[in-house]
């Protein structure tokens, strides 16, 4: 980063998730204190008064979830942020907010877990309840910064995926990306796409709140515009009414997966070093993917044909990408801040060829370059 | 009589017309009187249709959205108002109105209730409170009275019981009041009174469920429960002129608590202002 750059600013992952939104254009910001994504709250109520946006702070992270599905039905950008513990209260409120496609974006700065865990320690233990976390079949969107300008980029990304998709999204970070400090240059206006809500051209008698269009997702109009649509987590129908009819049940969960599969191509974000001639590669997400980064750059010096790969996108898991990937590819070491989570989608997805290779840290503390490279080092003789 | 005819036109004007119906209520249910009331209550208002929003959570009162043509948000079990202090909050132009149930306002969502009230947000709270949690089949609610059978209490209920006016006027709701699905006229003019309050409104309507309350402890069908409901109301005015004694297993009706607390949006839209006009500070 050039330092001479006046534009550049020292940031916090939080503070950059928080700008980043506020470049996405949020409206609506509602949420419960809890460490370590606490910054993003306290930025949000300095900030939304300024600009016309709305700030609350709930009762707990049950209401804040609930507040934001509100507000976002009644036309307005909404986002939350949490850890852990907040996170799993959250859950059945994402649910309807996936039932209902309902845009917002939920960050979730994790902790060490499980429980109150390690409130002020990193881990990566919630990647799956990022996937999985509340319950039925549903598909869901996740994407992972590993930098402070990846924070802000990440974040904007996620406003526009909710938009786009009309889902919720969820960002993860980890305690030490939220709390890192990094310089980074704020786009300006224009410069980065903002997407808008896809709003309905039909007068109200011809709306389908949840409408099975060509492209899978439904234009949505706001409450106060005239629509007047019924809004459900019972199973409904296209008009939103609750249904029981099994053809009907199929084409709302149907929807619901393929709206967002139909589109991983435009949803899944990977980066990669050294991949080209690489027989061994490290895959890595968030914060760990820094060091993974580090650690190939010191294994290349030593002439250990190694890449790393990183998927910013990391639901829906990028299959195709990385099968395609690891064609060439002996051994994949996994490298995780939790005692296995993406490492069994790298089994199911690795060719036979290659050998998956865990290598876990759950301590409450990150992932060191020697650690990784250690590993590079035994794997390779 | 000739205006009931008229009404009973003029309601299907707030009803929507397809997939709706036929209800899921038992035939009966006060959820139906409500919906009646709330209807009149807001034609006599005038309200656009397309400026209400009408929020609820899960149990047999929190089906009434479905039926109204309004902007409507059927949400998760007692997390009502929650969702709609997001709605309002979000447009604070919108009428809000939330439909909710005794387990679903006072049990599972009791947090959110009272911190709702707290923050006197204009939202006109419809609390149907039939003394059980008619939905899943007959468990015992926080204001199942004493002594009374439910599923979760085949013995009788030892618990205590929460009054939902005393919670409300405790944790700071501007517009407090108690009426039942007897008394229907009553019942029509505090729901308007709720909705013209610039604040946070309750009116908790005492209402049968003669399914599984009436039926667990004899206390007759629809019209027996409704004429006890009738016989144990006791209006504000009339109370002040009783006894103690006499006031015995009643419960009061009527407007109960009123104030002219400052509203929650119109607090965070000062605020802004202040902010704005200190340049941002
Ligand atoms: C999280 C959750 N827990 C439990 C339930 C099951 N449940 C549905 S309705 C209900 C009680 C409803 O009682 P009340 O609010 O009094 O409404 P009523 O049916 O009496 O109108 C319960 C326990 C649920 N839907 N969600
Ligand atoms: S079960 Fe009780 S509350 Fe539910 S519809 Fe029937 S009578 Fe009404
Ligand atoms: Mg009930």
């Amino acid at each position: 980063m050039n330092s001479k750059n006046s534009k550049a600013r020292l940031l916090q992952g939080n503070e950059a998730c928080m700008l980043g939104a506020l470049y996405a254009g949020v409206e609506f910001f509602g949420g419960y204190p809890i460490t370590p994504s606490t910054e993003i709250a306290e930025g949000m109520a300095r900030e939304m008064p300024k600009r016309g946006g709305k700030f609350i702070q709930m009762e707990d992270e049950i209401a804040s979830m609930a507040a934001i599905i509100g507000a976002s039905n009644a036309g307005c950008k909404s986002m939350t942020a949490t850890s852990g513990p907040g996170f799993s209260l959250m859950q059945e409120n994402l649910g309807y907010a996936y039932m209902t496609e309902t845009p917002c974006v939920v960050i979730n700065v994790q902790r060490g877990g499980p429980s109150t865990g390690l409130p002020t320690k990193i881990g990566q233990g919630d990647t799956m309840q990022a996937r999985w976390g509340t319950h039925g079949d549903y598909t869901s969107i996740t994407v992972a910064p590993s930098s402070v300008e990846g924070c802000f980029y990440e974040t904007v990304r996620a406003f526009n995926l909710a938009e786009r998709f009309r889902t919720p999204i969820i960002v993860l970070l980890d305690e030490v990306l939220g709390h890192m400090r990094e310089m980074m240059v704020i786009p300006e206006e224009g410069e980065i796409e903002v997407m808008k809500r896809h709003r309905p051209d039909v007068p109200s008698e011809w709306y389908r709140h949840f409408e099975i269009t060509p492209s899978l997702v439904s234009p949505m109009a706001s409450f106060g515009q005239g629509y007047r649509y019924n809004v459900s987590g019972l199973t409904h129908d296209q008009d939103g009414f609750p249904t029981a009819k099994p053809k009907e049940i199929l084409d709302k969960l149907n929807k619901l997966r393929n709206k967002i599969v139909r589109y991983s191509d435009e949803i899944v974000k990977l980066r990669t070093e050294k991949m080209e001639d690489a027989h061994i590669a490290v895959f890595s997400y968030g914060t760990v993917a820094r060091t993974a980064f580090q650690a190939v750059k010191m294994a290349r010096e030593r002439r250990i044909k190694v890449g790393a790969i990183q998927p910013l996108t990391i639901w829906p898991f990028p299959d195709e990408q990385l099968r395609d990937m690891l064609k060439n590819v002996r051994k994949v070491i996994v490298a995780e801040l939790n005692m296995g989570q993406l490492v069994h989608e790298i089994r199911r997805i690795a060719p036979r060829h290659t050998e998956v290779i865990p290598l876990q840290r759950y301590d409450g503390n990150v992932m060191t370059p020697s650690e990784i490279f250690d590993k590079i080092r035994e794997v390779v003789k | 009589m000739a205006t009931d005819t008229l009404q009973s036109e003029r309601i299907h004007h707030y009803l929507r017309p397809k997939k709706s119906f036929p209800n899921v209520w038992c035939a009966g249910c006060g959820n139906g009187i409500v919906m009646g009331a709330l209807i009149r209550a807001i034609d006599h208002l005038g309200l656009d249709k397309d400026n209400v929003v009408v929020v609820s959570g899960i149990g047999c009162s929190s089906r009434m959205p479905v039926y109204l043509d309004f902007n409507t948000l059927h949400t998760t079990h007692g997390r009502a108002l929650a969702f709609a202090t997001g709605v309002k909050l979000a447009k604070p132009n919108l009428k809000v109105i939330v439909i909710t149930g005794d387990g679903d306002a006072l049990a599972i969502g009791g947090n959110h209730f009272i911190h709702a009230c707290r923050r006197n947000i204009d939202i006109t709270t419809i609390l149907i409170d039939n003394k059980i949690y008619g939905m899943t089949g007959g468990q015992f609610a926080p204001t199942t009275p004493g002594g009374k059978i439910a599923t979760t209490a085949p013995y009788g209920n030892y618990e205590k019981q929460f009054d939902p006016v005393q919670l409300a006027i405790g944790s700071g709701a501007s517009y407090v009041a108690r009426g039942t699905v007897y008394h229907v006229a009553p019942l029509e003019r505090m729901i308007i009174g709720g909705i013209q309050k610039k604040g946070f409104a309750l009116i908790d309507t005492i209402s049968n469920c003669h399914t599984y309350y009436g039926r667990f402890n004899k206390e007759g069908d629809a019209v027996a429960m409704i004429n006890d409901i009738k016989k144990q109301a006791v209006s504000v005015k009339m109370a002040a002129t009783m006894s103690e004694d006499k006031l015995q297993g009643k419960f009061l009706t009527g407007v109960i608590h009123e104030t002219d607390a400052t509203e929650f949006c119109d607090e965070y839209q000062a605020m802004c202002e202040r902010v704005l006009a200190k340049g941002g500070k």
